[in-house]
């Protein structure tokens, strides 16, 4: 045991000696969640609209009043005619054009009716959909005033959505979960190949192979303190992440980290595996971070959402474990769901886990024959 | 040179597959000896060490080392044997008095037994002030110096030295030597490789391998006398032709 402990610490000297091994550990999942919580946002806030009012009367004023006053968009610019909508499209200041038709508020008493046409820039489909949508609700929301108001006789249904677990469909409430998940697995699986594979490629490995030391003990004395700092790392993102964007936490936080002590182990038995199959550390960071960050991004469901994929890659996605915890973190973080509804995925993270241990013993022994 | 045996090898034989490693050996090596290991790239000298320092199971053939089993105790083995490697084998990132504290630990020492032989060890080789600098400060020859050093810490009954000089200065080799010596007058077995003839020279006796064969094994004295030869390394030569076609599985690191 003593050897195994001054084993141990030797491995943690290395770690706090290296300040990309740091940076990679501690700097990286920090500025991951700041990035992808802040700049990758979906929401809308003060996106810049611009107004082409062929009307100009009480009612053409009061939508677009309702509309600045939301929140979600700023007026950027007032148009005169249709040949500006293309401009100011084209200068990029612009997200979209609101039209108001000629005679909007006199058509919308005679005849009950008037159109608004929303002009929005096909470039950034993710964007336009978003600005459409809330445009719609905002309009939809005048009618209702209006109904309640001043035109009598027509009834409106309106359909009121509410969005369960995330009211206000706050984009960090999905990548907070995303980014843990792909980061611990990327963090991880990179550092204990690359770990492993510099012991054997500066010889140091074969002396200790050769000392009384069990491979077993290596092996697990060289993943032991990333284990304890992954750890460590899983605390400061949810630290973060609810100081910053205020994400709770609505499930059982000791299951939480339960789990995520199980990600990470699959996630280092995986690393393990990596290095067991890399000759030296460049292509152990090939492996690392083409062979699991993209298809993690891609096909975790961290983005895109696994039902939608066509025949074939549904399949793929099943044996990329991050969608198992996304779907476990998902569902304690927001949902705040207990084990009962999460313990397929876990036997499944389990079932990776023990997978990835026997193959690396098999090619470890291989090696050693 | 008729101390006891520390290594004894019966008809070791080494397959990989069809490719024969090690074909049939036979040799002792005695108490206190220095035992050269010679012979041409892939004439299956790392796999013979491999074997004899445990990493590896002999196919067939009987294999004692410092007095255990190699395929039944190969766990005991490693405990009363030492082992450098052509490869660098201290952590560039930890200074000296760390390097030595992992290994002294490594190898089941006490810290006092350690720190006590750390003092002594920088003594001897006059780097006292080095102690708390870091191994990648350390020009190569003193690093060559204090792996070996490392490597019989826990005073071994044998040491595995598999190419330790290669890459370094001759004025750093010769005090290299003098050192092996040094350990070997204690009772320190050495099994050394070496690619350089005139090191052979400095060897009690020395084998020469060729084809997963032992071709040759006497003194140097007695090695050049049998074969007519004005050196060791006319010696090797003459017998140790290199392997005729490289064959299909060749060992891996």
């Amino acid at each position: 045991m003593k050897r195994f402990l001054g084993f141990v610490k030797k491995e943690f000297l290395h770690i706090f000696r290296d300040v990309r091994t740091l940076i990679i550990l501690f700097g990286i999942p920090v500025i991951q969640i700041l990035l992808f919580g802040f700049v990758v946002s979906t929401d809308l806030k003060n996106a810049p609209v611009a107004f082409l009012d062929l009307s100009r009367d009480e009612m053409t004023q009061k939508v677009s009043d309702k509309i600045c006053s939301s929140g979600f968009f700023r007026r950027s610019e007032t148009l005169l005619n249709y040949n500006d909508i293309d401009k100011v499209l084209r200068k990029n200041e612009t997200k979209a054009v609101i039209i108001f038709e000629k005679d909007f508020g006199r058509k919308l008493f005679s005849e009950g009716t008037a159109a608004i046409s929303i002009i929005t820039d096909g470039s950034e489909p993710n964007m336009a959909t978003l600005i459409t949508n809330y445009i719609t609700a905002i309009v939809t929301d005048f009618n209702r005033e209006l109904a309640g108001t001043q035109v009598t006789g027509t009834l409106l249904v309106q359909p009121e959505v509410r969005m369960f677990y995330n009211p206000s469909l706050k984009g960090h409430f999905m990548f907070v979960p995303g980014v843990i998940t792909l980061i611990m697995i990327l963090i991880c699986a990179l550092m204990t190949s690359v770990t492993i594979t510099r012991e054997k490629e500066f010889g140091t490995m074969e002396v200790l192979l050769v000392s009384p030391l069990k491979p077993v003990q290596i092996i697990i004395g060289k993943v032991m303190p990333y284990f304890l700092l992954s750890f460590i790392n899983v605390i400061m993102i949810l630290l973060l992440s609810w100081f910053v964007f205020g994400l709770p936490i609505k499930g059982s936080l000791i299951l939480l980290l339960a789990e995520s002590m199980l990600y990470i182990l699959m996630s280092l038995s995986l690393g393990i595996f990596v290095s067991t199959v890399s000759k030296n550390m460049q292509q152990a960071i090939f492996i690392s971070f083409v062979g699991l960050m993209l298809p993690t991004i891609l096909l975790s469901g961290f983005i895109f959402p696994i039902e939608n994929m066509p025949k074939g890659y549904d399949w793929i996605a099943a044996l990329m474990p991050p969608r198992y915890f996304i779907i476990i973190i998902k569902n304690i973080m927001i949902k705040g769901t207990g084990f009962f509804y999460v313990w397929k995925e876990t036997m499944i993270l389990i079932i990776f886990t023990l997978a990835f241990i026997a193959l690396s013993i098999r090619k470890f022994k291989i090696r050693l024959q | 040179m008729t101390g006891n045996t520390v290594i004894s090898v019966r008809n070791l034989v080494k397959k990989f597959g069809n490719f024969t490693a090690n074909d049939d050996l036979n040799f002792k090596v005695y108490e206190g000896e220095i035992f050269g290991f010679l012979g041409a790239n892939g004439a299956g000298k790392t796999t013979t060490i491999r074997i004899l320092s445990g990493l590896s199971e002999p196919t067939s053939g009987e294999v004692i080392v410092a007095g255990y089993n190699a395929k039944k105790q190969p766990e005991q083995i490693k405990k009363n044997i030492g082992y450098m490697c052509q490869k660098f084998s201290l952590y560039e990132d930890l200074t000296v008095k760390e390097n030595i504290m992992l290994y002294g630990g490594i190898y089941g020492m006490r810290k006092a037994l350690i720190r006590e032989r750390t003092d002594l060890l920088l003594d001897k080789l006059n780097f006292r002030e080095y102690g708390d600098s870091l191994i990648s400060d350390l020009p190569l020859g003193l690093r060559q110096k204090l792996a070996f050093s490392v490597a019989i810490l826990h005073e071994p009954k044998i040491v595995f030295l598999d190419e330790p000089t290669s890459g370094v200065d001759p004025i750093t080799r010769r005090q290299f030597w003098e050192m092996i010596y040094e350990a070997a007058e204690r009772g320190i077995t050495v099994f050394i490789t070496t690619h350089y003839m005139d090191e052979a020279e400095y060897c009690d006796r020395i084998s020469i391998m060729s084809e997963g064969k032992i071709v040759a094994l006497d003194t140097p004295d007695d090695l050049k006398r049998q074969y007519d030869a004005g050196s060791v390394e006319e010696v090797f030569v003459k017998i140790a032709r290199p392997p005729s076609v490289q064959k299909g599985a060749q060992i891996q690191y």
